[in-house]
């Protein structure tokens, strides 16, 4: 049991798959311009990831592992977690418009996440049996969640500030984040 | 040998799962779209300028069909695309007339002089917040070439001090009219040539001052036209291009020669 809730933190803080593994910088500096999309995204990608870490690690476990096939796991995952995430809109639109609404254009952006695939990759790298691929999927995408609204409302305050003109702009946000990423070093240290 | 094999049989597996998968879902959970908005989305060019004021083609198509955007929105596509989608859209299209820059000044370097040298950032908007005017006529084209900086279509350039529109590559888009920081540049209806080619609001004398080209004023074309289509406002000219006929009769008698003839008669009068 505290392994797994160990497995969830680690992911949402420790190694904070945005600010500690730079994967999905794109959309984190891209959409955190508004709280709304930020919480959005985050919503979706919480969504997203969950069940492609599931889908992802029932897949290695009986087909890849089983054949031998360690060495094609991108490609596979790769092309499910695209088809998934399809699917998944479809199914959305048709069961639920609100939510299909809400997340609105964020979820087929997430197909090409590098955050969905990576953590999938990660959770095969670790050896997690299904029950911990989920929570890690889950924990990442707290994180990223976690990061994506904790940018959006630091440059929502940045934009009332007054700033020296070279730095309005891209460039305050990137010492934004990577000022974030230093704060989120500090988590390395937790110990249970 | 063998392990190639599985892999393509694997991986061709799953790829046909999947893709089983997503027409099944595609088919299952299929959702009525309004097939008008692909239809009109279709007919719009889609380079997504955004000349329309909408975000993109798709977001144009989809106002046209909510009602929210008359169907000649498009101004790039003009009047064929308007009528395609007044097709689709069941309604009549108001044929939107193709439109061209037209850049109101004459002042090249044979009528008028330059006051002032400019050495700054060669854009016409930093010379004007820079207080500069280097023409000595206070509403000239400053050759500086903003216009031509924010063309999509490469259609402006610079001929001898004054910049000058490609009709035939112009798509009517609307950005050099919003970057001239004189306001020089309007659009026109295409077909209609005669044009008052200066836009210097100053009174006759001043404006001979300046410029042997500038129009003074004087009024004389709006005696000449029968179709009350050219009027004189802030002893500026300006064709009202609904009413002009193009016959010409303005430029004719225009002293300063200001007002472009119209195309047959261009081989005739020295511009």
């Amino acid at each position: 049991m505290k392994s797994l809730i160990l497995i969830m933190i680690s992911g949402a803080l420790i190694n904070n798959v945005v600010l500690n593994q730079f994967l999905g910088i794109c959309s984190f500096l891209g959409v955190s311009k508004q709280m709304k999309a930020s919480a959005s995204l985050g919503g979706a990608v919480i969504f997203v990831m969950t069940i492609a870490s599931a889908v992802a690690s029932i897949l290695y476990d009986n087909v890849l592992k089983p054949l031998g096939l360690d060495f094609m796991k991108t490609i596979v995952f790769i092309l499910v977690i695209a088809a998934l995430v399809q699917i998944v809109e479809m199914f959305l639109k048709k069961t639920s418009p609100a939510v299909y609404k809400a997340l609105g254009i964020y979820l087929p952006l997430i197909t090409t996440n590098c955050a969905v695939l990576g953590v999938a990759l990660t959770n095969v790298q670790n050896e997690y049996n299904f029950i911990e691929s989920v929570l890690a999927g889950f924990g990442t995408a707290v994180g990223f969640t976690l990061a994506i609204v904790l940018l959006a409302s630091i440059r929502s305050r940045i934009r009332e500030e007054d700033l020296p003109a070279p730095l309005r702009g891209a460039p305050i946000v990137l010492i934004s984040a990577a000022l974030m990423s230093i704060a989120f070093m500090g988590f390395s240290g937790l110990s249970f | 040998m063998e392990i190639i094999l599985i892999t393509t049989v694997v991986i061709t597996v799953i790829g046909i799962i999947v893709g089983a998968g997503l027409v099944f879902t595609g088919k299952k959970f299929h959702v009525e779209v309004d097939e008008r908005e692909a239809a009109v989305r279709e007919c719009l060019p889609g380079n997504n300028c955004g000349a329309c004021g909408f975000a993109g083609c798709d977001a144009a198509a989809a106002a046209i069909v909510a009602g929210d955007a008359p169907v000649n929105v498009c101004p790039v596509g003009g009047g064929p695309v308007a009528e395609r989608i007044g097709g689709i859209m069941g309604e009549n299209a108001e044929i939107l007339e193709r439109k061209v820059a037209f850049v109101r000044c004459k002042g090249t370097c044979e009528v008028t002089k330059n006051q002032a040298t400019y050495v700054g950032i060669p854009d016409c908007r930093s010379a004007v917040l820079a207080g500069v005017n280097i023409p000595e006529c206070d509403y000239g084209c400053l050759g500086l070439g903003s216009c031509i900086t924010v063309c999509p279509q490469n259609a402006i350039s610079i001929a001898d001090g004054v910049a000058v529109v490609n009709g035939d590559l112009c798509v009517a888009c609307g950005l050099c009219v919003k970057a001239c920081p004189k306001n020089l540049i309007e659009l026109v209806p295409e077909s209609k040539k005669v044009r008052v080619q200066c836009s210097n609001r100053d009174k006759g004398p001043q404006v001979k001052k300046v410029c042997s080209a500038g129009c003074i004023g004087c009024s004389m074309c709006v005696r000449q036209c029968q179709f009350d289509a050219i009027s004189v406002e802030n002893n500026l000219a300006h064709v009202n291009y609904d009413n002009c006929t193009q016959c010409g009769a303005c430029a004719e008698k225009c002293p300063v020669k200001v007002i472009i003839p119209p195309a047959a008669k261009q081989a005739e009068i020295p511009a």
